[in-house]
């Protein structure tokens, strides 16, 4: 059990802060809404993203729990535990 | 009946024979199209007491490996077993709502059959535990919510759905209306807008109760498991996806409506039953405006059920066909479609709001000759999953096949600035307008 960032897409108004303070999991596209790597959140990263959860302005930005399969990909999108 | 003795005797209504082969669903609709009443439907197909009923029903829809008929193709068993075992009474939603312009097949049966769509609401409604059931239907349904009622009245005349009671709520029909957490909202006194998810509607729905929606088609299919049994359930269909399955083709068929196949059907059987095509085709919508393309003649082979066709890119959706006739733009319909999607976004999601609007502006610049934006193949899989609700990844699956199975086509608008075509128009897209709350 690990991990995951999820935007909740109603509550984001593409502010694009989280991109800024969490680049390696995080970019924005053509009209500044973030698009989130689906990969379990490592140790080493959860701090960033941490800080990029707690900066949201809209609290659109989530971690959700997950469950990996055997081959170490994330299963389902999870309940958010912000 | 008349004896030889010249005396009359009392007649044995002839118990209802367990239908055989197709149709299933289809098996009581009248000559006249009116609708099936609730005596002659008992009469068809024997009265809900004969049926499996309560928590034992949940395991006998598990064993029949019933799927989802709105669309999703997800098992039923679970989504009871689910709901059931959530703390607090459940609400069962019927979801008729059918916004899908190229479908007809819920309303349909919620016009002609209705008793039997009832039925699977009410014994579903049995199953998990629930005593109030919505069906809601779409505004511009009106001869199908007049039916549904009267349906309704008749059912409680007879007193035969105990504690479970019934009622229909007119919802709106915007595309994305009959999304199960759009429904939902709507039903809070809210807009029928897609929520975030979880909670799930299984989780809380209806007055934050537990809720089960179902698709009509499937609660219909629902209403025969309970009285037939799984084993028969299974004759038909394929061992994943077993039953039959409602389809409405429209297009260059001799007989366009609605057609009950076995799921698994090679598509050639199907237009064979729709009497066959009227004029040549160039491809074949399956799946909706959610769905893909798939060029004549290597289409004909396909087999009709949602693992066939998601290994090839498609889905069966909620079991809608087109028949494109070829001396139709191509280009031009698809581009029409994607500006149709882009404007039922619910306004709600970022990638949804501007990315649809983006890849329906792209599209309309190839019809007419104009190179579309480089930035549209990206569009297409940076949009995908990114909305609350499957709506854009519906629309992009459309347009990405849309791009692929007539490139040859776009390829000519790019060089010549159109094509050969007609622009006779094929897909249907319902009048602006259509209300939204
Ligand atoms: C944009 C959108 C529109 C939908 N419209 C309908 C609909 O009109 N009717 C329907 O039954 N399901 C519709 N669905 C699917 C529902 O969300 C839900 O999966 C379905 O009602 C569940 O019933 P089933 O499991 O019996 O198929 C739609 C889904 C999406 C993403
Ligand atoms: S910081 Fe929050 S609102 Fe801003 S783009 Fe990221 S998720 Fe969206
Ligand atoms: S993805 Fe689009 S249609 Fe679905 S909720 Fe978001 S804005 Fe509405």
């Amino acid at each position: 059990m690990s991990d995951v960032l999820r935007v909740n897409p109603i509550a984001c108004e593409g502010h694009g802060l989280c991109a800024e303070l969490f680049p390696e999991r995080i970019r924005l596209d053509d009209w500044g809404y973030p698009i989130v790597d689906p990969r379990p959140i490592t140790p080493e990263l959860e701090q960033h993203a941490r800080r990029a959860v707690d900066s949201c302005p809209t609290l659109a930005l989530l971690l959700a729990r997950t469950h990996t399969n055997a081959t170490g990909a994330a299963v389902g999108p999870g309940r958010p535990r912000r | 009946m008349t004896g030889a003795t010249g005396l009359t005797t009392a007649r044995q209504p002839d118990p209802p024979a367990t239908p055989r082969g197709l149709p299933r669903l289809l098996a009581s609709v009248r000559e006249d199209a009116r609708p099936t009443s609730l005596d002659e439907h008992v009469r068809r197909y024997g009265s809900t007491r004969d049926a499996v009923t309560g928590p034992a029903l949940i395991s006998l829809v598990e064993a029949s490996g019933l799927r989802g008929r709105g669309g999703a193709a997800f098992p039923t068993g679970v989504k009871l077993r689910a709901v059931a075992a959530q703390r607090g009474r459940p609400v069962l939603v019927v979801n008729g709502v059918e916004a899908e312009p190229a479908s007809g097949k819920d309303r349909a049966l919620l016009r002609t059959t209705p008793q039997l769509v009832l039925d699977g609401a009410v014994l579903a409604a049995g199953a998990v535990g629930a005593q109030e059931v919505i069906v809601g239907i779409g505004r511009h349904a009106i001869r199908e919510r007049e039916v549904v009622a009267a349906a309704i009245d008749a059912r409680r005349r007879k007193r035969i759905d105990g504690r479970v009671s019934l009622r229909v709520v007119v919802a709106p029909d915007a595309f994305v209306s009959g999304e199960e957490t759009a429904l939902l909202q709507f039903l809070n006194g809210g807009p029928a807008k897609p929520t975030f998810t979880p909670p799930r509607p299984f989780e809380r729905g209806v007055g934050g109760a537990p809720t089960l929606v179902q698709n009509v088609e499937t609660l219909a299919h629902l209403a025969l498991i309970a009285r037939f049994g799984a084993p028969w359930f299974r004759e038909l269909g394929t061992p994943a996806e077993p039953g039959s399955a409602l389809l409405t083709i429209s297009g260059a068929v001799a007989r366009p409506g609605i057609h009950e196949i076995a799921l698994g059907t090679p598509l050639r059987e199907l237009l064979t039953d729709a009497g066959g095509a009227t004029e040549p085709v160039s491809a074949y919508l399956v799946g909706g405006y959610f769905g893909t393309w798939f060029a004549e003649p290597a289409a004909r082979e396909l087999l009709l059920d949602e693992e066939h066709l998601a290994a090839r890119g498609g889905g069966f959706g909620a079991g809608v066909i087109v028949a494109l006739p070829a001396t139709t733009c191509p280009v031009s319909e698809v581009a029409r479609v994607a500006r149709y999607l882009a404007d039922e976004s619910a306004g709600q999601c970022g990638p949804c709001v501007h990315g649809l609007p983006a890849i329906a502006d792209s599209l309309a610049r190839i019809t007419i000759g104009e190179a579309h934006d480089q930035r549209l193949a990206r569009w297409l899989t940076e949009v995908r999953g990114r909305g609350a609700c499957r709506h854009p990844d519906g629309a992009t699956r459309f347009a990405a096949s849309s791009l692929d199975v007539f490139a040859g086509e776009i390829e000519e608008h790019l060089r010549y600035g159109r094509c050969a075509a007609s622009d006779r128009r094929v897909l249907p897209i319902p009048a602006r307008g259509r209300d939204r709350r």
